[in-house]
């Protein structure tokens, strides 16, 4: 295990509110990531993905503050330290960070290679620009940009160049652990398709030593990453392989998310989306026991009150639930077949209402207008 | 239904050379490039292309939000004809949309009652009485799993976008328009959510019988979701058909691509086969 890059060890971090109420965003997390590897952090909006992308940078500016835990880079604990030291050292060399919006990360006043100076300043403050500058063209060369494209403003880029600009600056001093904080999200399929292929190619080239990718978008996390975990209300549920949890999700929320899927691909459409009904709980008084009860479908009655920890099990994979794996399983099983005998019962009731002519039920319906 | 049967039910919405060119001193840029289209009562169709295609542009000019450069568009078998203020409204009547930013959709500084108070003005008249209005807001969001009693008093703020989402079906609920154009309802929205919104557009259009125009680059949602699909490119209709011959068997070259492009989850994802045709 010495090439472990990124170690986290019981992160908390919380918000603290105008009343001085504290929002636990991101709960008792651990993960560790190996060099060359790639982890993928899915959950809906307000589960504190991005919260978590700050909490590894050590980015702590209010509301955000730290409580607990160690963030270990490289052998080097992070944790305790100003951001002002964090930026200055950290980010950038050790850890670097693509935001979501692309649009607005790049300064829209000056040209691309100003910027990349201004970047390069602040870390070598006194290093040439015409060494900056060299630099900089070789890493465009080395991605396949445009090299012209140094000479551009901002506004004179589409949105897909721009993400691969961003991405090629905040990668410039080849850190050991890029986070990338929805990447794609605010992409057309095509260029989506150019800035996944370039990630790729910066992790083979060694350009980045490893890589944490949030999105929710779960089929693009199955065919980018190596590991994907699940958060839920500030903590993980769940954490697996990239095909385990796709194929074969343990945790009730996951095999929610996973349901939600939708792929252009033969057979998806006949299967029935299922959501996931209700709200995620308000962090502010998360509940006394599973965080995951009110919208669970096979929840038990000591669920509302004890909470449950993060247990291991076989290979490398991690749940939070009171019920067993083969519990788990069992009921899924049931639900399988229970859903896929409606289903063969509404066939035959529509083609019945169909042969007999009494599928006209729906025109009533209908007002005038 | 089955496409077949889709096929020919009555027409709803149709489109003959439409042609949008948009000018700005000597540079003209054409939008939308002389489309035909045919939609039929009932039916789900998707508009899918990549940003810049022309989707947007199209559909304001079928909700009659921008002017047509040539061409004509025919509802319910007639000429449409939205010269006048009182035109439009009554078409207006006939079409509603919904659109991608949830968060935009709202006038911030009133209360979500007023959404739906203008909803029912809007089909009902002004002149019903207190209780009748309850009753209908009930039953609008009740329609869309939300609870009235709820979600009165408050403020489009004090709502989560998925709830905003939902409460703009609730609005299409109580207006049944034979027409709902939706510009990439999903889009801002996770996919938690979005699961509940396409539901919940499809239950509309079983009990209504509306015909659902929906617009995404999103194939996978599109093939989920309509009977018909129509692809874009470059302003004009590069394919269409039914969703199972579109998307599993492709014919154009960018229907290919554009499917290629689309992580999936049974198939490999080859990256090295991209498009490198950026302008």
């Amino acid at each position: 295990m010495s090439n472990v890059l990124l170690e986290v060890n019981q992160l908390t971090t919380k918000y603290i509110t105008r009343f001085r109420e504290d929002v636990y965003a991101v709960d008792h997390v651990s993960l560790s990531l190996e060099a060359g590897k790639s982890i993928g952090i899915a959950g809906e909006s307000g589960c504190g993905k991005s919260t978590l992308a700050l909490s590894l940078m050590g980015y702590y500016f209010a509301p955000l503050h730290y409580q607990s835990g160690d963030i270990i880079i490289d052998g080097k604990n992070i944790s305790g330290m100003k951001p002002d030291d964090v930026r200055r050292n950290i980010l950038g060399r050790e850890i670097a960070y693509i935001p979501q919006a692309a649009m607005n990360a790049l300064n829209p006043t000056c040209k691309i290679r100003k910027f990349i100076r201004d970047v390069m300043h602040a870390h070598y403050p006194k290093m040439r620009d015409d060494e900056i500058d060299r630099m900089a063209e070789d890493r465009f060369r080395e991605l396949n940009l445009p090299v012209d494209s140094l000479d551009l403003h901002a506004v004179e880029l589409s949105g897909g160049m721009k993400q691969r600009v961003v991405i090629a600056v905040s990668t410039i001093l080849k850190p050991k652990v890029l986070i990338a904080d929805e990447p794609s999200s605010a992409l057309d399929v095509s260029s989506q398709k150019v800035v996944i292929r370039m990630l790729r190619d910066m992790m083979n080239a060694g350009l980045i030593g490893s890589m944490i990718f949030i999105t929710h978008e779960l089929p693009l996390l199955y065919n980018v990453t190596d590991d994907i975990m699940v958060m839920y209300a500030g903590q993980i549920v769940e954490k697996g392989t990239a095909a385990e949890m796709v194929f074969d999700p343990i945790h009730p929320y996951s095999r929610g998310l996973m349901r939600s899927i939708l792929v252009p691909e033969e057979g998806t459409r006949n299967i029935k989306l299922t959501a996931i009904p209700g709200t995620p709980p308000n962090l502010k008084k998360p509940p006394q026991g599973c965080r995951f009860y009110d919208r669970c479908r096979y929840r038990q009655p000591q669920c509302q009150y004890n909470a449950v920890p993060i247990a291991d099990i076989e290979g490398n994979r991690q749940y939070r639930c009171q019920l067993s794996v083969d519990q788990l399983r069992e009921l899924y099983t049931a639900e399988d077949a229970e859903a896929e005998r409606k289903q063969a019962e509404d066939t035959v009731l529509q083609k019945f209402l169909k042969d007999t002519g009494m599928n006209s039920a729906k025109e009533e319906n209908r007002d005038d207008i | 239904m089955t496409y077949e049967e889709l096929q020919n039910a009555p027409l709803c919405l149709s489109g003959r050379q439409l042609t949008k060119v948009f000018v700005n001193g000597k540079v003209s840029k054409t939008a939308v490039d002389h489309v035909d289209f045919d939609f039929h009562q009932g039916e789900v169709i998707s508009i899918v292309g990549e940003s810049g295609s022309g989707k947007t542009t199209l559909s304001k000019m079928l909700l009659g939000l921008l002017n047509v450069t040539s061409g004509t568009i025919y509802f319910k078998g007639e000429e449409r004809k939205i010269r006048t203020m009182a035109q439009r409204r009554a078409y207006w009547n006939g079409i509603q949309a919904i659109f991608q930013d949830p968060f935009s959709s709202y006038n911030i500084f009133h209360k979500i009652d007023a959404v739906l108070d203008d909803c029912i003005n809007m089909r009902y008249g002004r002149h019903i009485d207190k209780q009748k209005r309850e009753d209908l807001k009930t039953e609008a969001c009740s329609f869309v799993n939300l609870k009235y009693a709820e979600l009165t008093n408050k403020y489009p703020f004090e709502l989560s976008g998925g709830q905003m989402q939902r409460l703009m079906i609730a609005r299409i609920f109580l207006l049944k328009p034979q027409i709902l154009l939706a510009d990439e309802p999903t889009s801002m929205i996770d996919a938690c959510s979005r699961a509940t919104i396409l539901d919940m557009l499809l239950k509309l259009r079983d009990e209504t019988g509306m015909t659902v125009i929906f617009i995404t680059h999103d194939i996978g949602l599109a093939y989920y979701i309509s009977d018909t699909v129509y692809i874009m490119e470059h302003g004009k209709f590069v394919e269409s058909g039914s969703a199972d011959e579109v998307i599993l068997h492709p014919k154009a070259a960018y229907t290919k691509r554009l499917i290629s492009d689309v992580p999936k989850i049974h198939e490999e994802w080859n990256l090295d086969d991209v498009f490198t045709g950026e302008e």
